[in-house]
């Protein structure tokens, strides 16, 4: 479905300029050159495409246009048009063709123009993708990545702006990661590609444009980031902020005001939804003895819910010095209007409020 | 060669017309349940080989004359005028509308060039109380149904005159007193809805029109209002607008076969294939359908055949996979709006003093009325509260409330002047 495709391919960096500075702040970093998450995705495509001939990557317009958002720019010159496929505008269709070909032993990318249009094609990723290894006892695994922004972009209203985090993370059988930085979305889209069960790859197009540091061992084409691994992105010792994707980045201005007030908030990229890495999580918090979980998508059964519950199930609530809370996109279809947008999505100052109002500060 | 009509053949239909029979009585032939029976000894493939392409109705020649003076719909002077006049309404204000989003003063936009003909002849030949389920590129049909140019700009720009509250993107248009279905972003949505709708109305002596792309075709969606359609007997008008493109996809990567019209009969649809770029093939084409369509309680597809000049939208630069020579040949060549001004100008119907006339009159209007438009406030605040569910809930209704104390303690704090 798919809708009325609008990619819009404006160049976000001036926006996000303050990610360079924050990140060369690391001593790793400091040699590191600049790469947009556009240009890692296509990275870790093409260099998996050249490792391994089963991978192959299918989608709307991904071969001569290079892709609606760019990602797949320059592999169809590459690879041709046997391993870089343009498909009619068929999501059930292309999603089921993909599930087939992994059952029979090839590794499709298969690109959702955004994961709105997945909707489309749900069932294949779910009944299909995600239970027949275990529908199958074990005998037909299917290693494919289903990738494609995810979430609110920009202006593009209700029906084209919403997080499938929850939705897919809800599933067995999945994968699911949300990657924030460049180095992330290499090492994790590597990982997901040479996986062998189905992972859901859940980009977002506000980041495509934007640059983060690269190491020099993020640039090596063995480059792997494991699957079920949190991050920490800034250590702190009051607070822990636990976030996926752009609201990441939410949180890491929010730490920076707050660190300027003489609160040291440690930020957690949560990189994968499902496995959710609780090990990083616990450990945080049972250090700083404060927890606030920040999300784009719905309050209501997400993310954050399944963070707190998590806590809550363990021996790590009693750690909490306070009730951890959840800091969410807004229980209502996404407006259109430019300024009930940006208020339907977490802001860093809605976090920088919550934090002082838990801390008492 | 096609299927020859035997005597078999027909003695079985009209068998199949009364009621199936699961059990013959003859020895010579089975009734099988799925499908009629012709036996054959001979093994071959049936394909888009085995009969002609369908033919492309047409009236009028690319120079503007009828060729075949049966076919002529007849229409008013007053009509045909109309059908010119809101043409070049929509160019002019597809332009500026266009323009104003690469100044960056409204977010979104999609032209109509190329399809003048398909939305205007197709709109002509329906009446008001039809019921209208657009894809998005279908601002003609609007316009001839009545929706002012006011009203387009108002929707683009979500001011407080929008019906749509400024919940939706540009071009996402609706109008309830025009029974056109405000438009749904995920494609091909409207179809199975229409089919749906089609079903509601049966009997009610109204059709239902479905526009949809070539490009849409291709999700199951279409698959299944085809053949809801056609088993429910509903009578809807499914009009593909098959315009060659479906964003950079060409129609040869969309789909194999003899177009979109070949997939009626598979469906049991009774099918009709138009030059798109004809406003009077379009107009006889819908019009038949109609009648088909509310005599039978049957579905109709038409496909109408044209090419999309426009970008698919301002996200989209085409220039990126189709040549500009294609483009500008069927811009000046082969443009509908020309078509329909060289027969207005041989029945001496139009000449280039109304035309300069008309163009400035255009102008004028669109743009004072896209300066009013830019001007008007917004909806009012406590919008943002309302329709999530039919009866706002509780903690929506306080919420509300708090709102509306917090802005009247602040309002010199609030830009409240730009809310109605």
């Amino acid at each position: 479905m798919a809708n009325l495709r609008i990619p819009i391919n404006s160049n976000f960096t001036s926006r996000f300029v303050s990610f360079l500075n924050r990140s060369f702040s690391t001593n790793k970093a400091l040699n590191a050159q600049p790469m947009t998450v556009r240009d890692a995705l296509n990275s870790a495509i093409d260099e998996e495409m050249e490792k391994d001939e089963r991978v192959f990557i299918l989608g709307e317009e991904v071969a001569q246009y290079d892709g609606a958002y760019k990602v797949s720019r320059g592999l169809w010159k590459k690879y041709g048009d046997k391993r870089v496929i343009d498909t009619p505008i068929t999501e059930m269709g292309f999603a089921g063709i993909a599930v087939g070909a992994a059952m029979a032993g090839l590794k499709p990318v298969c690109e959702f123009m955004t994961f709105n249009f997945s909707m489309q094609a749900i069932d294949h990723v779910i009944n299909s993708a995600a239970k027949t290894f275990y529908m199958s006892a074990g005998r037909v695994n299917v290693p494919i990545v289903f990738r494609g922004p995810n979430g609110a972009a920009s202006g593009v209203g209700a029906q084209h702006s919403q997080c499938y985090g929850a939705w897919y993370a809800h599933c067995p059988g999945l994968k699911v990661i949300s990657p924030y930085t460049s180095e992330d979305c290499k090492g994790l889209l590597k990982a997901a590609i040479r996986d062998p069960d189905p992972v859901v790859f859940l980009e977002n197009e506000l980041l495509y444009g934007v640059q983060f540091p690269m190491s020099d061992e993020a640039l090596s084409k063995d480059f792997i980031i494991p699957i079920g691994k949190a991050k920490i992105e800034k250590p702190g010792k009051h607070i822990t902020l636990v976030a996926h994707s752009r609201a990441v980045d939410t949180c890491l201005i929010a730490a920076k005001e707050l660190a300027g007030q003489g609160i040291e908030a440690e930020v957690i990229n949560l990189r994968s939804l499902r496995p959710l890495d609780m090990d990083a999580i616990n450990a945080s918090v049972m250090k700083t003895n404060h927890l606030i979980s920040v999300e784009q998508g719905w309050p209501t059964c997400g993310i954050g819910s399944e963070v707190l519950a998590r806590i809550m199930e363990s021996e790590v609530f009693f750690h909490l010095d306070q009730p951890a809370i959840r800091i969410t996109g807004v229980d209502t279809p996404m407006p259109y209007a430019k300024t009930l947008e940006e208020a339907a999505l977490p802001r860093a100052s809605d976090v920088v409020t919550a934090v002082k109002k838990i801390l008492k500060a | 060669m096609f299927l020859r009509q035997s005597s078999l053949v027909l003695r079985k239909y009209l068998k199949n017309t009364h009621k199936l029979k699961l059990f013959s009585t003859s020895t010579s032939t089975i009734d099988y349940p799925g499908a009629q029976v012709i036996w054959s000894g001979n093994l071959s493939f049936t394909n888009s080989h085995s009969y002609p392409p369908i033919s492309t109705y047409r009236v009028l020649n690319s120079k503007g004359q009828i060729t075949n003076n049966s076919e002529d719909p007849k229409l008013s002077n007053d009509v045909l005028e109309k059908m010119y006049k809101d043409m070049v309404l929509l160019n002019v204000m597809d332009k500026i509308l266009y323009e104003s989003q690469r100044q960056g003063r409204i977010s979104f936009y999609m032209t109509n060039f190329g399809e003048e003909a398909a939305q205007i002849g197709s709109a002509a030949a329906l009446s008001i109380e039809d019921l209208v389920y657009g894809q998005y590129r279908e601002a003609g049909v609007l316009l001839w149904r009545g929706f002012t140019i006011a009203d387009f700009v108002n929707q683009c720009y979500g001011n407080v005159e929008d019906k749509g509250k400024g919940r939706q993107m540009p071009v996402h248009y609706g109008s309830k007193k025009l029974n056109f279905v405000t438009i749904s972003s995920p494609l091909t949505t409207q179809m199975p809805q229409a089919a749906g709708a089609a079903y509601a109305l049966k009997g009610k002596n109204k059709v239902v029109i479905c526009y949809f792309g070539e490009g849409a075709a291709s999700e199951g969606d279409a698959h299944a209002a085809f053949n809801f359609a056609t088993t429910l007997d509903c009578p809807v008008i499914f009009f593909c607008r098959n315009n060659g493109y479906a964003i950079s996809t060409p129609a040869d990567e969309q789909y194999r076969g003899d177009g979109i019209a070949a997939r009626g009969p598979g469906y049991g649809l009774n099918t009709l294939r138009v030059d798109g770029n004809d406003v009077f093939a379009v107009y006889n084409a819908t019009l038949k359908a109609k009648e088909f369509a509310l005599a039978r309680n049957k579905p109709v597809l038409i496909e109408a055949l044209t090419y999309r000049v426009s970008h698919h939208s301002t996200s989209d630069d085409s220039s990126a996979y189709r040549p500009a020579d294609e483009v500008t040949h069927w811009a000046t060549h082969l443009n509908p709006v020309n078509r329909l001004r060289l027969y207005l100008e041989h029945n001496s119907l139009w000449n280039e003093d109304k035309q300069k006339e008309w163009m400035k009159e255009c102008r004028k209007n669109v743009l004072t009325v896209f300066e009013e438009g830019e001007k008007k406030v917004k909806p009012h605040w406590n919008e943002m509260f309302t329709d999530v569910y039919k009866d706002i809930p509780d903690h929506l209704k306080k919420q509300m409330e708090e709102m509306a104390q917090h802005v009247e303690q602040y309002k010199d704090k609030y830009p409240v002047k730009n809310f109605s």
